[in-house]
């Protein structure tokens, strides 16, 4: 269950920043929709992720920005990055 | 060879928001060098300025368009737009690959640049906005307004520093003159007032601690304004098929290199372009009227470019009309050039002189007819716009009333 709730918070969080960044309603997006239907295009798409990367303090590789196409795959790479990232026990922390 | 028409003009500067607004203005010798909005902390040396006050970049653009367009892109946009509804044109089909946009700018978008910087070096922020770039690029207004009315033949941006502009005139004049296009979209645009570029001036010690007062003698340096100017250029014979309104015509270009100090002005430079653009429209120099000085504001300048233009009229200078708009929109560097070639077309069209506002006192230095504080009406035809960049850069346009 609170996995699930914690995808959940993820996916809303990521909804509202692309929606920041295109300054379009966060209502307007849903995780099915595609880049295309949003009309993000590539300097969007670089913009979207500047932002997501200082939302999450995460780093997000360029061949990875590249293969996004929907927010779905956007959502999913951010959460794989952010479970990286808590993994990552800090030095001492031990 | 093509006869040059102008059938648009487009204005964002410190006079106003239009052309209408920047020419009452003139020709009312309102100065609108006024208090900076931001007196900066330290305070600048300088207080004044000519700021586009009125100017709100979200009455002509979304918040998302505005991420990715400086405002020197905004303003070159805007100006455009207005030049262009005036002109009627449209650039669809052949219009569109036969036309041109060459536009002008001293330092292009400063703002992404600083932003940039201030994150890097004073946050010690390594993460710097990822639209930097394409809003940092000089031609980012020429590439704007290419987009935006899809014109697709040549386009590009000069800059040399304060004549930018004057030579992206000349550029988009030699091109519909010879034929290579049938129409161009010229001019140029700056947007100075960003704190880092202010702190640059500052340390050149040329900005005046007060107004600017062209060939006055108690001037004491420029006066820093921010703005854009346009013109749409078209073949002559294009735009009278078309029952186009002609605003003037464009008849010669003259450029020079000083090739003798990085900031000291001469007189020689200046004097060859305008000696160059003269015999580029084949007038002589007595058919000149009315000449619109670069006349900065600073000791240097006003007195070389009154020797130069001594140099190039003799006995004829005493007939001339010559005046200073830097008085009035500030110096707009690489807006100058456009802005000052508008203002003279519109004296040309309505037979109104602008004068050079601020002036307090003669300088024997500067004894020409400086058309102080008050415009003044006179039936002129010929005129020249002068702009004189650092670097050495000279460019002299002639222009012509409309027949």
């Amino acid at each position: 269950m609170a996995e699930n709730l914690e995808s959940d918070d993820l996916s809303t969080q990521v909804i509202r920043v692309i929606a920041q960044a295109q300054r379009i309603p966060a209502d307007s997006i849903s995780l099915d929709s595609t880049f295309e239907e949003l009309k993000i295009d590539s300097l969007d798409g670089i913009n979207i992720v500047f932002a997501i990367e200082n939302e999450f303090g995460i780093s997000i590789p360029d061949e990875g920005v590249q293969n996004l196409r929907s927010v779905r795959e956007t959502v999913d790479g951010v959460r794989k990055l952010v479970e990286e990232k808590n993994q990552t026990v800090p030095p001492g922390a031990a | 060879m093509n006869r040059v028409a102008v059938t648009g003009l487009g204005i964002v500067c410190a006079l106003g928001n239009n052309v209408a607004e920047c020419w009452n203005r003139l020709a009312a010798g309102e100065s609108c060098i006024l208090p900076l909005r931001d007196p900066g902390s330290p305070p600048y040396k300088f207080q004044n300025g000519a700021q586009a006050l009125g100017f709100d970049p979200l009455q002509h653009f979304s918040e998302k368009e505005l991420i990715a367009l400086e405002r020197f892109a905004q303003l070159a946009t805007v100006a455009a737009r207005e030049a262009i509804a005036q002109s009627r044109l449209r650039f669809q089909g052949e219009l569109g690959d036969l036309s041109a946009v060459v536009t002008g700018s001293s330092v292009g978008g400063q703002f992404a640049e600083e932003e940039g910087y201030y994150r890097l070096y004073k946050e010690n922020n390594p993460r710097v906005a990822p639209l930097t770039i394409p809003r940092t690029m000089a031609n980012a207004g020429a590439s704007r307004i290419s987009l935006e009315f899809g014109i697709h033949g040549p386009a590009y941006t000069v800059a040399t520093a304060c004549s930018s502009s004057n030579h992206a005139i000349g550029q988009a004049f030699a091109m519909v003159r010879s034929g290579q296009v049938r129409a161009a979209v010229t001019g140029g645009s700056e947007a100075v007032f960003a704190e880092g570029l202010l702190r640059a001036w500052e340390a050149m010690r040329v900005v005046s601690p007060e107004v600017c007062r062209p060939f006055s003698a108690d001037r004491k340096g420029l006066s820093l304004g921010e703005g854009a100017g346009m013109l749409v250029l078209e073949d002559w014979e294009h735009a009278r098929a078309r029952g186009a309104d002609i605003l003037g015509e464009i008849v010669g270009f003259g450029m020079s290199s000083d090739a003798h100090h990085l900031t000291q002005p001469c007189v020689e430079g200046p004097a060859k372009a305008m000696a160059w653009a003269l015999r580029d429209a084949s007038i002589p120099a007595e058919r000149i009227d009315y000449v619109n000085a670069h006349g900065t504001g600073t000791q240097a300048n006003d007195i070389t470019e009154t020797q130069a233009i001594r140099s190039v009229f003799g006995e004829h200078a005493d007939n001339l009309l010559v005046s200073s708009t830097k008085s009035m929109h500030g110096h707009t560097l690489g807006a100058a050039g456009a802005i000052e070639a508008i203002a003279t077309i519109l004296a040309l069209k309505h037979g109104v002189v602008p004068p050079t506002a601020n002036f307090t006192k003669a300088d024997p230095a500067c004894a020409l007819d400086v058309v102080p504080n008050q415009a003044r009406e006179a039936g002129i035809e010929f005129a020249i716009s002068n702009t004189f960049a650092f670097g050495g850069l000279n460019a002299t346009l002639v222009l012509r009333r409309a027949d």
